[in-house]
């Protein structure tokens, strides 16, 4: 009995332990992005140019390029969870 | 037809459709009130998010915002979409499994505490209308211009269509009207876009187009612009003029008030499960991302349309657009130097001597998505198309504003605090009343609007960053947080919040300029310190008063899991 709730406890650690890791390098990501390369980098940036077009780098970024990291944040987040869940039996579709 | 007859076509047609929708998904229950019986499947529930986000600031000001400033307006753009990130991986989950129905819900029960529970009250009622104000405010504009009615009948009109599906449907019928609004909404700032990328560049996706070649002349659009602002004496467009620290601090405060907003988080209390809750997030981004993603580029082409309208040609050829706007007081020409052409310069401005020259022309920033079609020229059901989606912007929002008043006060008020015993039926009328009373107040802000609903915006979203989200995400992220430090770090992020905007926007507006700013921080973006001030205080307090109750630290735990989310329920703590 103690040794089932053990293992349980030892398994929500480790569950938690796995969205934590997953939150921090996705918001790493979302911070670099917006605030490096959209705000406190924007000025060396501004000195290349997006291929082809006459975006600025740093300028693009701000106003195009975060906006489809923000995007693809979410959902790479929502697939990671999705799989986390079910490898640890706490999905709601196992209930 | 007249741009006139199809206005009303346009917009009679769609108040029909949300009428429609408002009889067909009538409320039974607090439960479908409230969360709309968390039965919302998370691709709806993501168009009715991005109506309820985007107001009337989102879809008639802010290209307007961003056509005048250039790069600085990029704060809103990273602003109000970054804060979705946060709510995809912070909250909306964890708040969707604690399954409640409000936000001061959570505050209370999960800091064990009728104070925190009244705080949170305070904050979400005082936030919504502040919000509410500048939306009815739109919805007048729209009317007034459009409609050629008084603005009183305008929002008289508005509150009318609101009150009908908020009352009746409560959470229910909002979410489906607003999915329908989204439609119309997106539809109606689409088309202008890409019709004007068209012209312009040739690009038919205007999200590309304005980086691409101007047909015209052959080079760049961004760069051809950044000439023009340096002949002109404006900054250049791609760099703008604020200071870094300073777009560094908006751009957060934006981002953590839009995941403090309680109309914004309350939506995923609406869908089925934990996963659809993390999903929806997504799809809302997606919507929203759609609107964002062209509004800088309907930025360049109005600007670029503007300056070669304006910039010295005679005043006696302006087009017909110009004497409209110029009766409606947002456009202003005065000719100084009386050689009737329009000078239309920035504060560098120099002419061939080296002496400085007089702008002559004032044009409020609001009239650049409206006005955009008729500029341009685009046909006349297209503009007509504008003023329907400009209302279905303002109204969606509107609407989850109030449904975040009425259940501030029929839930988290009487049920909770002072009536204990009120029976379900009970808790119907009152959240159907207080939606009425709360409909009734927003329609008289917006006919008379206080003067300064442009200045508290800034508090709406720096009280939200620097109350709701911290005691959230510490609620969610902290064992050991409790209840003195949730309340004291709350009382003291809002204060010092308050205190300073109040002090620069109403007591020293004299003052309000970056040397007096505290490191160059302007009010707009002192939320965010406020929020580390939250999170400072909440943290110190908690670690010399005792921890929460082992009932509290296992509610945490409970939250952490998706497993077992059933309907958002009444909560028993």
């Amino acid at each position: 009995m103690t040794n089932s709730s053990d293992r349980r406890d030892l398994s929500s650690r480790n569950y938690w332990r796995a969205n934590l890791t997953y939150v921090g390098a996705l918001m790493a990501v979302w911070f670099v992005i917006s605030y490096g390369a959209g705000i406190l980098f924007v000025e060396p940036l501004n000195r290349f140019h997006l291929p082809g077009t006459g975006f600025p780098l740093g300028f693009w970024f701000a106003q195009q390029g975060s906006i489809y990291v923000f995007v693809a944040l979410i959902f790479v987040y929502v697939y990671l969870m999705n799989r986390l869940d079910r490898e640890f039996g706490v999905d709601e579709g196992s209930e | 037809m007249s741009v006139q007859a199809w206005t009303f076509l346009l917009v009679g047609l769609s108040f029909a459709l949300y009428i429609g929708i408002a009889i067909w998904s009538r409320a039974h229950s607090t439960s479908e009130f409230y969360v709309a019986a968390s039965g919302v499947s998370p691709l709806a529930n993501g168009m009715a998010t991005a109506a309820d986000w985007m107001s009337a600031a989102s879809f008639i000001s802010m290209a307007g915002i961003i056509s005048f400033s250039g790069y600085d307006g990029s704060v809103y753009l990273m602003g109000w979409t970054g804060g979705y990130v946060l709510l995809a991986l912070l909250l909306a989950p964890y708040l969707r499994k604690f399954g409640a129905y409000t936000v001061p819900d959570f505050v209370g029960d999960r800091y064990y505490s009728q104070t925190a529970r009244i705080v949170a009250v305070v904050c979400a009622i005082f936030v919504s209308f502040t919000y509410v104000a500048g939306q009815m405010r739109g919805v007048g504009i729209v009317f007034s211009r459009f409609l050629e009615v008084p603005i009183e009948l305008g929002v008289f009109i508005g509150m009318a269509i609101v009150f009908f599906y908020a009352v009746l449907g409560g959470m229910k019928g909002i979410t489906y009207t607003q999915v329908a609004q989204y439609c119309v909404l997106i539809f109606a700032y689409l088309v202008p876009a890409i019709f004007l990328s068209l012209l312009i560049t040739g690009n038919v996706i205007p999200q590309i187009g304005f980086g691409g070649v101007d047909q015209a002349s052959g080079t760049f659009l961004l760069d051809q612009l950044n000439d023009l602002h340096r002949d002109l004496g404006f900054a250049a467009y791609t760099s703008g003029e604020k200071s870094t620290i300073d777009i560094f601090f908006i751009t957060a405060a934006l981002m953590v008030g839009t995941a403090g907003l309680p109309h914004v988080i309350i939506r995923f209390y609406t869908v089925p499960k934990v996963r659809d809750a993390r999903l929806s997030v997504g799809y809302a981004l997606v919507f929203i991302a759609l609107l964002y993603t062209a509004a800088p580029a309907v930025a360049v082409f109005a600007r670029t349309n503007l300056l070669n309208t304006v910039s010295e040609q005679p005043y006696s050829e302006m087009p017909e657009w110009f004497s409209t706007w110029e009766a409606t007081g947002l456009i202003s020409f005065d000719d100084r130097n009386g050689d009737g052409i329009i000078q239309y310069v920035g504060p560098e401005a120099r002419d061939a001597s080296g002496a400085p020259i007089e702008n002559e022309l004032t044009i409020d920033r609001d009239i650049i998505v409206l006005a955009n079609p008729e500029i341009s020229g685009l046909p006349n059901w297209v503009i007509g198309l504008v003023a329907a989606g400009g209302l279905a912007a303002a109204l969606s929002t509107a609407a989850g504003l109030l449904l975040v008043v009425s259940s501030a006060v029929s839930h988290d008020l009487l049920k909770r605090s002072f009536m204990p015993d009120i029976t379900e039926r009970g808790e119907l009328i009152a959240a159907r009343v207080s939606a009425g009373l709360a409909v009734g107040v927003a329609g008289y802000l917006g006919i008379n609007p206080p003067g300064f609903v442009a200045e508290v915006v800034a508090f709406a979203f720096g009280l939200a960053a620097s109350s709701f989200f911290p005691a959230i995400i510490m609620g969610i992220f902290s064992k050991r947080m409790n209840r003195e430090g949730a309340v004291l770090g709350m009382i003291s992020g809002i204060t010092f919040t308050a205190a300073y905007i109040v002090y620069f926007k109403f007591i020293n507006p004299g003052a309000n300029t970056a040397e007096h700013w505290w490191f160059g921080i302007s009010p707009e973006g002192i939320g965010t310190v406020g929020m580390l001030v939250n999170f400072a205080v909440a943290i110190t307090v908690s670690r010399f008063t005792p921890a929460p109750p082992p009932e509290i630290v296992e509610l945490v735990e409970r939250i952490r899991v998706p497993k077992g989310a059933g309907e958002a329920h009444e909560t028993s703590a």
